[in-house]
């Protein structure tokens, strides 16, 4: 059954970015109908269509705007475009295709929770995309659906873009509250929540840019359209990425009932691997989720020989919030998939994996400070081929100890740290064991002696260093150059 | 990969305390505080218009923002040092910043790192002795469709084989962009001129 694009039914026409081609289409359209409604009428609708969150954490979007406390004078309205999940970029091609879909959904969240400004956190790396979407947001305002009195409705709204300086931790709520004021992108300790107190110590919403992106489609088609795609607890069209070892990497939209397999080889998706080579390991969801496996996965992993009535095949797991989870996954996530080849060494995934949350951890929660960088420094050990196997034990016990699950921290960000490495180290564990078992016996000792173990390539100096210590860069000679 | 390194706080940098903003950037900096309810929020929209102007977040711009913002500087010092995108040390003409993870990494973003090391002579967070480059080792840029991708100041570059970048090295316009800016930021200072041409 041919799917009718919805969210990226603008992307490649010419001038899609512009506010013309965007109404031609029937752009503003669902904001001049949410305009009709009252704010709770357009809540119950959100409702209704149990549009979930697609940020990662799938949360219901009309849920959170009823946290809002009834009685307030200011509303903030924070959209997170902070895309900085690894292999993400939806959002991104959200922005450049069609940027007046983001504007026209976030219009229609900011009349819903009577918001009286709108923050749209970008972050830092997008600059092109920070252009492309100022232009629009210019556009709107001259057209009338931003500032003072918007389509004679009476209600005013001001919107800002936010220019965040890379750091993946400011995607995250409270920490992205924190940084739009001003701050060291640390999350704040919950409750309370930001609907009660949050961004200026105001009651605040925060949604992704695809969620919102989402509204103009349920006003303008009507809740059984919304209804009629995806199943019952995944309603509504999705943005997938797809990247890595395929031949056609890309973002694709589909409803939620696409599985793993399809997404890799249909041609409609990613048409198939790169060099028809075999698929190894495929993180559907962000790298945060976890690993699937390209073949069957023994429910033992550690042993015996697969039985294919009882194991199951990890590729057939449907993309949705809910059955992804079936798979010792943490969710759905970002819903963009990195597939890693035969050809590529797990050790290398699992390092760059390691590397990624050592280094974006905010410092603030111990266990994920320490946890993160111990972990990599592991994992770097495993690489280098010194590992030992008691390595992949202390792996997992690390990980079963790090996160808001067990009670250790203040946001997430170690929960989808630990997810991944944990089931890395858990579904490929015989690949491995096998490297481990390939190494010198004498090769734990030899590396120590190489190696000072507290090296660890971390880039905490941000070249501070490298300038105290005489780096290759001269001052006098910068200074010498400016005149 | 070297030994154990460390932020060194304690020395000042030898151009001493470093050049201050314009009084055209602090006007513009200015400008942003009707967007918020306080002025504080308006940190990091000033430290990038500081970072455009001089090429770097310098000490000098730390007190002229805590003033201007009305912070203790060590509240500004605090958010500069937490975000990877602010340089505390003048950086080069075009700032290299190549993706590190894991799609990248899988498509060969190792071997341009190499590359770009070997031709240039610098590692991470170095700049070139002429003061032409500096480079840059940062996590997922979000181009994953289209990796390697490495970023020259404000343009991404997608798809990037050793040859295309050898092509990026040599263009003295890789960092110009396709589309119009907005004028709500400057442009990076070098390569301001080719943008008002």
């Amino acid at each position: 059954m041919a799917y009718e694009k919805v969210l990226l039914k603008n992307a490649g026409k010419p001038n899609s970015r512009s506010i013309d081609v965007y109404r031609s289409g029937g752009g503003y359209e669902g904001l001049e109908r949410a305009l009709k409604m009252s704010p709770a009428e357009l809540i119950e609708l959100v409702k209704q269509a149990n549009l979930r969150g697609r940020g990662g954490a799938g949360f219901p979007a009309g849920m959170k705007w009823s946290f809002l406390p009834p009685n307030r004078e200011v509303t903030y309205l924070c959209i997170n475009a902070d895309e900085s999940e690894p292999p993400t970029f939806s959002n991104r091609v959200l922005i450049d295709e069609d940027p007046h879909q983001i504007i026209e959904g976030t219009i229609i969240a900011g009349y819903a929770t009577k918001t009286t400004v709108a923050y749209i956190y970008m972050r830092g790396e997008y600059c092109e995309q920070f252009h492309t979407l100022q232009k629009a947001v210019d556009e709107a305002y001259a057209a009338g659906y931003l500032g003072k009195n918007i389509r004679g409705s009476g209600w005013s709204m001001e919107m800002y873009l936010h220019r965040g300086a890379g750091a993946y931790v400011c995607g995250e709520e409270t920490g992205l509250i924190e940084s739009l004021e001003g701050k060291r992108g640390w999350p704040r300790i919950k409750p309370p929540f930001p609907a009660v107190e949050g961004a200026f110590r105001k009651p605040t919403v925060v949604n992704n840019v695809e969620t919102v992106a989402c509204l103009p489609h349920i006003l303008t088609r009507g809740l059984d359209w919304w209804k009629s795609v995806g199943p019952a607890h995944s309603l509504g069209p999705k943005l997938f990425c797809i990247s890595g070892a395929v031949n056609k990497p890309g973002c694709y939209e589909a409803p939620c009932t696409i599985t793993v397999r399809e997404l890799i080889y249909s041609p409609e998706f990613g048409g198939g691997m790169r060099n028809g080579k075999k698929c190894k390991a495929v993180f559907p969801g962000g790298l945060s989720m976890g690993v699937l496996r390209g073949d069957t996965f023994p429910k033992r992993p550690a042993g015996e020989a697969i039985d294919h009535r009882k194991d199951y095949d990890e590729l057939d797991c449907i993309m949705d919030f809910e059955d992804i989870k079936k798979y010792d996954l943490l969710g759905l996530g970002t819903a963009a998939a990195v597939v890693v080849s035969e050809d590529d060494d797990i050790r290398d995934v699992l390092v760059n994996n390691c590397r990624f949350y050592a280094h974006e951890s905010c410092g603030q929660c111990t266990q994920c400070r320490e946890g993160t960088a111990w972990m990599y420094k592991v994992a770097k050990r495993i690489q280098a081929g010194a590992g030992r196997i008691y390595d992949l034990d202390l792996i997992e016990e690390m990980t079963l100890n790090m996160g808001m699950m067990p009670g250790m921290s203040i946001c997430g960000l170690p929960d989808g740290a630990a997810w991944p490495i944990r089931t890395l180290v858990q579904k490929f564990r015989k690949e491995f064991e096998a490297h481990i078992r390939a190494q010198k016996p004498q090769a734990a000792q030899e590396f120590i002696k190489r190696v000072n173990p507290a090296a660890y390539d971390l880039p905490i100096l941000q070249g501070r260093a490298n300038a105290a210590t005489g780096g290759t860069f001269s001052f006098d000679h910068y200074v010498g150059t400016q005149k | 990969m070297g030994g154990w390194q460390a932020i060194d706080r304690k020395t000042v940098p030898a151009n001493g305390m470093g050049p201050g903003i314009s009084d055209a950037s602090k006007e513009k900096i200015r400008s942003f505080f009707p967007r918020y309810p306080s002025k504080r929020a308006v940190m990091l929209p000033a430290l990038h218009i500081a970072q455009d102007e001089l090429g770097y977040v310098s000490l000098t711009a730390m007190r002229q923002i805590a003033e201007l913002l009305e912070l203790p500087p060590a509240a500004v010092m605090d958010v500069v040092t937490f975000y990877t995108a602010f340089w505390t040390h003048p950086k080069g003409e075009k700032q290299l910043m190549l993706c590190r993870s894991l799609t990248c990494e899988l498509l060969g973003a190792d071997k341009l790192r190499e590359r770009i090391e070997q031709k240039l002579g610098i590692k991470d967070h170095q700049t070139t002795k002429d003061g032409k480059f500096s480079f840059m080792i940062e996590e997922c840029l979000a181009a994953c469709d289209h990796g390697p991708c490495l970023m020259v100041n404000e343009k991404m570059h997608k798809c990037v084989t050793p040859e295309k970048l050898d092509q990026i090295l040599n263009d003295p316009h890789s960092d110009r962009l396709d589309q119009p800016r907005s004028d709500l930021y400057d442009a990076p200072v070098h390569n301001r001129q080719h943008h008002h041409h």
